[in-house]
């Protein structure tokens, strides 16, 4: 049984225009230790699906028509606020694209990190180390402990300095770093980073992302890399899933989805990069817009973009094994390899 | 081949502390000198604080520099002053990172496409009736057309802004156009359309482009000749290919090795 289980994920959110049909059929399977790359336009509902595992859509105006995702075999759609509560900051850390505004200016950052590892200690005694009968000042000072440790290990120099520093004292790299750790709190079995490199300068990208792999590959940390670079993905995802208006066209092991890249959309994704020694002029792009959600095309959705539609993708394709280590969704997936 | 912009040792230093103290000088530039001939695309890669927003403010004679001298067809633009400088402000325009941002919710896009329009009307000898249909055409040439005349900017999605705000950069006939950034909040899909329209436009309407931007693969892509700037000097300074196959300097080496390459079996972190 993988970590997460996402099977078959419909979203829909209400708004003054009608129904938004923004999920329509994610499926993703998530090993401990394994780097997915969710990959995919803007509005393709990448976020929403990171969102969804934690469970911080707020609904109404969201529901789940149909689908379902397990963590840990647990059933999240079922799971009351309290019971998520004791998941989230605990078992699912996130970390978000920028920095700067998900940490107080007014608390040091050492506080802030105490607060986090305190709540998660009264969910879980042993992330202090500590029994539950321990008096407030060596939770405390257990928790400081912590945080100092937390930093170390992200990176930061000093880190028994810098806990008490405010967050203006860290340039952005350094802050992602303390959102890092302070994700790492709860001793998370799953990291959710929504575009964690987005806002930062390509060294600084590097240093992250460094970490992260070493995070997966030390600690069986299971990550969820949400972004829309797919340079970013090639470097230290193990895995991607393409998605396109609220599916997942194509997933599996990244060398199989890059390097020879099955969807038609994928390969247009991929083909609209600037790479070395590509002529001025030769990129395209996608041409079209991507659907109205409120309207979206029946059968394949990609269809009104795609240059090798036919009157079949009018049908909803299913995802399917195309080789060892990857599945699509299309009909005319063997046409476009 | 004149250059059309040229740049001699220009320096620029703030007064550095809060708006309360006075603290030491920071050199947001320091003697940056280079020269952008007519038709070119000359690229500036910098990391964020590396001065590049200072040199696009000097550049477009926002700021004047604390030494040395930002020429524009042989004449120093901060010594532009009345209709000089307001000749300079038609000749010199500019694309902005954010199309969310940089344009105005409460405009409609005949207006906002037409404001500039308007302000130069002396020197583009356009009736009212003319702006319009110059509107129309502007909109086409991005890639846009009549039906969006009379829309406001949330309508547009981000590609469709950014085009916008190139059809107002393009309205006063410039010759220098200076992309801040211009695909960066952009899906790499709309990214290479809107490569593809610079492209074209620069033909076409023979414009000469500083493209500055973090994002060496674009860089890469579209500019002939690339300066590398690194806390406010230029470190290196070469033709594209050169630049980027046997860079010399320590950054600009770093910064194409940080550079995430597509390709899985490039990445560092495989084995």
């Amino acid at each position: 049984m993988a970590l997460v289980e996402i099977e078959n994920l419909h979203l829909a959110i209400r708004a003054f225009e009608g129904e938004a049909q923004v999920l329509a059929g994610v499926d993703l399977a998530i090993e401990r230790g394994e780097i997915w790359g969710l990959v995919g336009e803007t509005g393709c509902g990448k976020s929403l699906t990171g969102l969804s595992i934690s469970r911080l859509v707020s609904s109404p105006p969201a529901r789940y028509p149909k689908g379902a995702i397990r963590f840990d075999g647990r059933d999240i759609l079922a799971a009351d606020e309290a019971e998520m509560r004791k998941l989230r900051g605990r078992r699912i850390g996130m970390i978000f694209q920028d920095p700067t505004t998900n940490l107080n200016p007014a608390f040091r950052v050492g506080e802030q990190m105490i607060d986090v590892a305190l709540h998660a200690a009264r969910v879980d005694a042993s992330v202090l180390g500590l029994d539950a009968k321990a008096s407030a000042r060596a939770r405390r000072a257990a928790a400081r402990a912590l945080a100092v440790r937390l930093l170390e290990r992200v990176g930061v120099a000093r880190a028994a300095e810098r806990v008490d520093d405010y967050p203006h004292q860290f340039s952005g790299g350094m802050r992602q770093r303390v959102l890092i750790a302070m994700a790492l709190i709860g001793k998370p079995d799953l990291l959710i980073a929504d575009e964690p490199t987005t806002a930062l300068d390509v060294s600084v990208q590097a240093q992250i992302l460094k970490l992260l792999h070493e995070l997966a590959r030390e600690q069986g940390l299971a990550i969820l890399l949400i972004t829309h670079n797919l340079g970013v993905v090639a470097q230290i995802a193990s895995h991607v899933a393409v998605m396109y208006a609220g599916r997942v066209v194509e997933r599996g092991a990244a060398r199989a989805v890059l390097k020879a890249p099955a969807h038609p959309y994928t390969q247009a994704l991929i083909a609209s990069l600037p790479r070395a020694g590509a002529a001025r002029g030769s990129l395209v792009g996608i041409p079209g817009v991507v659907p109205n959600l409120f309207s979206p095309p029946a059968g394949c959705r990609f269809a009104p973009r795609c240059p090798l539609a036919v009157a079949r993708c009018g049908e909803a394709p299913p995802l399917e094994a195309a080789g060892a280590a990857r599945e699509v969704a299309c009909w005319r997936a063997e046409r476009a390899a | 081949m004149s250059a059309l912009l040229q740049l001699e040792r220009v320096s620029k230093t703030y007064r550095g502390g809060g708006p309360f103290s006075r603290g030491a000088e920071v050199t947001a530039l320091d003697e940056v000198s280079f020269a952008v001939p007519r038709g070119a695309c000359f690229g500036v890669v910098g990391e964020s604080g590396s001065g590049k927003t200072t040199l696009t403010r000097l550049m477009l004679a926002l700021e004047a520099p604390t030494a040395g001298r930002v020429l524009f067809d042989g004449e120093d633009v901060a010594a532009l002053a009345g209709a000089a400088l307001k000749r300079f402000r038609r000749r010199a325009q500019i694309v902005f990172q954010d199309p969310y941002a940089s344009l105005d919710p409460r405009m409609r896009v005949r207006d906002i496409v037409a404001e500039g329009m308007a302000i130069h009307r002396d020197a583009l000898k356009l009736g009212a009736r003319a702006q319009t249909e110059r509107v129309v055409e502007l909109l086409s040439i991005v890639g846009l057309g009549a039906q969006h005349l009379h829309r406001y900017p949330h309508e547009f999605s981000g590609g469709q802004r950014q085009r916008i705000c190139i059809a107002r950069a393009l309205a006063v006939e410039p010759e220098l156009v200076i992309l801040d950034e211009p695909t960066s909040a952009l899906d790499v899909s709309v990214q290479a359309q809107v490569l593809a329209l610079f492209e074209t436009l620069k033909q076409k309407l023979n414009l000469t482009y500083v493209f500055i931007s973090h994002d060496l693969g674009v860089v890469r892509y579209v500019c002939d000749r690339v300066a590398v700037i690194h806390r406010g000097r230029i470190v290196e300074e070469a033709e594209t290919p050169a630049l980027f196959d046997a860079p010399r300097s320590e950054h600009a080496r770093e910064l194409i090795a940080a550079m995430p390459d597509p390709d899985p079996d490039r990445s560092p972190f495989r084995l």
